[in-house]
C-alpha cells in the first residue's frame, strides 16, 4: 500500500516510546551496568568487564537449559501449529454454535498462568487427579511428575498444548473467515480435492495469522516461567529447568546480579535473533507464493 | 455429509479434554480438604460452599481479585491510548526509521520477562510507585503496548487510505477525523485489541508478583497463601483458581460477537 512520505509522523509514535522507553531501555540499562559488574551489597562493587559474560558462556548448567529450552519449543510449534489449523478448519461457519465455540476455545487463554499449573498439578496428581489416577490405577502404568524426567515432560507438553493450541486456532480461523466465498466456489468449478482447496487457497491465505501465531507461540514458550515453576519447580533434578527458571533461580536465588544480568543479555539477543530471523524467513516465502 | 460429522466429533472430543481439567478443579473446589484426600469420585458427592465463602468473606483473600482488575484496567487503557495513533502513523506514513522502530517494538515483546525483574524492582522503588496498582500496570506496557500497535496497525491498513482523504479534503483536522470517523471505523479491531490487552495482562504473574507487597497484591500470589506448615489446603487453593476464570469467561462472553468479526476482518 502506497503510504504518505511524512516524518512529522513521528510525534504520533511519542507516546509510545516514551513509555516503552521507560519500561525497556532504562531496566536494560540497568542489566547491562550489571552485567559488566561483580556486586556484593549495597556500594560493594568493582567493573569486572566481560568476565561474567565468559563465565556464563562456560555454565553447562546453562547450556542444558538452553538445549532443553529449544527441545520444548520445537516440540511445542510441531505439535501446536497443525493442529490449531486442524482444530480451526473443523470450527462451525455459522449460527450460534460460532460464539460458543469461540468462547470455549479462548477459556484456557484467559487462566492466569500459575493457576494453569495448579490445574494441571491437581490433575495429573497420582492420588487426587483425574489423569494421573486413571493412568496409574486403571492402565497400571506408573506415571508421576514428581519423580520421572520423563513423565514431568510429558506432563509438561501435555499442559502447553492444552494452554496455547487454542491461540493458534483462534488465529487460524479468523484467517479462514477471511477468504471471500468466491474462492471456494472457484475451487467447487474446477473441481479441486479438499487438499488442493486446503494447500492452494487456504494455506496461503492464512500465512499472515499463522506468522503472527508462530512467532508468538514460539516467544511464549521460548519465555515460560509460570506453569513449569509451578508444576515442577524445574525439576526433577533439573530436567525441566528451562532457561527462565534458571534465570531467576541464578538472580533471585543465588543472588547472583552480574551473571545473571550477563545470561539475561544472552538470552535476550538469542530470542530476537531467532524471531528476527522467523520473520524475514515467513516474509519472504509469502513474496514468492503471491509474486 | 458423512465428513462433515467426522468433523464435529473430532471438535466435540477436542471440547471435552478441554474442559475435563478445568471441571476437575471445579469438582474438587466443591469439597472439604479432607474429602479430597479420602475419595477420588468424579463428581463431588457432598458439594460444599465453604472453600468459596471463604475467599468471599477474608479480606486478604478478595482484595486480591481487586488488585488484579484495577491494574489491567489501567493497563488497557495505557496501551490503547497510547498504541492507536502510533498504529495510525505506522499505517498510513512512511517516515525516517519507521519499520526499524516498528520491530524495535516488536523486539520488547519478546523479552524474557526474568529479564527485568530485578532492574524493575529497583526502578519501581527509586520513583516510590512500588506496591502499588499502576507500577504493575506500567510494567505490563512492555508487553502489551507493542502488541497493541501490532495489532491494530493491522486493521487500521484493512480500511482504505482514500476514507482519510476524503475527509481532509471535507475540512476535518486529524484529531477530529481520527476520533470520530476513523475509531468507530476499526471498533472491532479496538474491542480485540483490549481483549489481548486485558488477556496477557491478567495472567501474568512474575512482574505483577515482584512489584507488590500487600496494598496492590494480585490474587495469583495471594494464592500461593494455601501452601502452608500443614500441607496444602486443595479445596481453596481450587476454589480460589475457579474465581480467577471468572473475570476472563466474562471479557469473553462480551466480546464473543465482536470477537468473531474483528477476527474476520483484521490481520489478527
Amino acid at each position: 500500500m502506497n503510504k504518505w512520505e511524512n516524518n512529522r509522523a513521528w510525534l504520533l509514535t511519542i507516546p509510545v516510546l516514551i513509555i516503552v522507553a521507560f519500561s525497556a531501555i532504562i531496566p536494560l540499562m540497568t542489566v547491562v551496568n550489571y552485567s559488566v559488574q561483580d556486586i556484593f551489597g549495597p556500594g560493594q562493587r568493582i567493573f569486572v568487564g566481560t568476565e561474567m559474560f565468559r563465565s556464563v558462556l562456560h555454565d553447562y548448567r546453562l547450556r542444558d537449559a538452553l538445549w532443553r529450552q529449544f527441545l520444548f519449543s520445537g516440540l511445542v510449534l510441531l505439535i501446536e501449529m497443525p493442529l490449531g489449523v486442524l482444530i480451526a478448519l473443523a470450527m462451525p461457519k455459522k449460527g450460534w454454535s460460532v460464539s460458543l465455540a469461540l468462547v470455549v476455545l479462548a477459556l484456557p487463554l484467559l487462566i492466569p498462568w500459575n493457576t494453569i499449573g495448579t490445574i494441571w498439578m491437581i490433575f495429573t496428581r497420582p492420588d487426587i487427579g483425574l489423569f494421573g489416577a486413571t493412568i496409574n490405577n486403571v492402565l497400571g502404568i506408573p506415571f508421576d511428575h514428581t519423580a520421572s524426567p520423563i513423565d514431568a515432560w510429558i506432563t509438561l507438553m501435555l499442559m502447553e498444548v492444552w494452554h496455547w493450541t487454542p491461540l493458534v486456532a483462534l488465529l487460524a480461523y479468523a484467517g479462514l473467515r477471511a477468504i471471500p466465498d468466491v474462492y471456494y466456489q472457484a475451487a467447487k468449478i474446477d473441481g479441486a480435492s479438499p487438499w488442493a482447496t486446503f494447500r492452494y487457497i487456504q494455506l496461503p491465505k492464512m500465512r499472515g495469522v499463522l506468522t503472527i501465531a508462530l512467532l508468538l507461540r514460539f516467544m511464549d514458550s521460548f519465555l515460560i516461567y509460570a506453569e513449569p515453576f509451578v508444576l515442577t519447580g524445574g525439576g526433577p533434578g533439573n530436567s525441566t529447568t528451562f532457561l527462565s527458571i534458571y534465570l531467576v533461580k541464578l538472580a533471585v536465588g543465588q543472588f547472583d546480579l552480574g551473571t545473571a544480568a550477563a545470561f539475561s543479555l544472552i538470552y535476550f539477543l538469542i530470542v530476537e535473533v531467532l524471531c528476527f530471523l522467523f520473520y524475514q524467513a515467513l516474509q519472504n516465502v509469502g513474496k514468492g507464493a503471491n509474486p | 455429509m458423512k465428513k462433515g460429522r467426522k468433523k464435529l466429533i473430532g471438535l466435540a472430543i477436542y471440547f471435552f479434554l478441554l474442559l475435563l481439567p478445568i471441571y476437575w478443579m471445579l469438582n474438587m473446589s466443591l469439597r472439604t480438604n479432607a474429602d479430597i484426600l479420602s475419595v477420588l469420585t468424579l463428581y463431588p458427592a457432598n458439594p460444599t460452599f465453604e472453600n468459596y465463602l471463604k475467599i468471599f468473606t477474608d479480606s486478604s483473600w478478595y482484595s486480591g481479585y481487586i488488585n488484579s482488575i484495577i491494574y489491567v484496567t489501567i493497563n488497557t487503557l495505557i496501551s490503547l491510548m497510547v498504541a492507536l495513533p502510533a498504529a495510525y502513523a505506522f499505517s498510513r506514513y512512511h517516515f525516517v526509521g519507521d519499520k526499524q522502530v516498528f520491530f524495535w517494538l516488536l523486539t520488547n515483546r519478546m523479552a524474557p520477562a526474568a529479564v527485568f525483574l530485578l532492574p524493575f524492582f529497583q526502578l519501581y522503588s527509586t520513583i516510590g510507585l512500588l506496591d502499588t496498582h499502576i507500577a504493575v500496570a506500567l510494567a505490563h506496557c512492555l508487553f502489551n503496548v507493542p502488541l497493541a500497535v501490532w495489532i491494530l496497525e493491522g486493521f487500521m491498513s484493512g480500511i482504505p487510505r482514500e476514507i482519510d482523504e476524503t475527509a481532509f479534503i471535507d475540512g476535518y483536522s486529524l484529531p477530529r477525523f481520527f476520533i470520530t470517523i476513523f475509531i468507530p471505523l476499526i471498533r472491532a479491531g479496538v474491542g480485540v485489541t483490549a481483549f489481548f490487552c486485558f488477556m496477557f495482562s491478567w495472567v501474568e504473574l512474575l512482574f505483577a508478583r515482584t512489584l507488590t507487597v500487600t496494598n496492590a497484591k494480585p490474587i495469583a500470589a495471594v494464592m500461593t497463601r494455601t501452601i502452608s506448615a500443614t500441607g496444602l489446603d486443595w479445596g481453596l487453593m481450587a476454589a480460589a483458581g475457579m474465581l480467577t476464570l471468572v473475570p476472563g469467561a466474562l471479557v469473553i462472553w462480551f466480546v464473543r460477537n465482536h470477537l468473531a468479526k474483528g477476527f474476520a476482518l483484521g490481520r489478527v
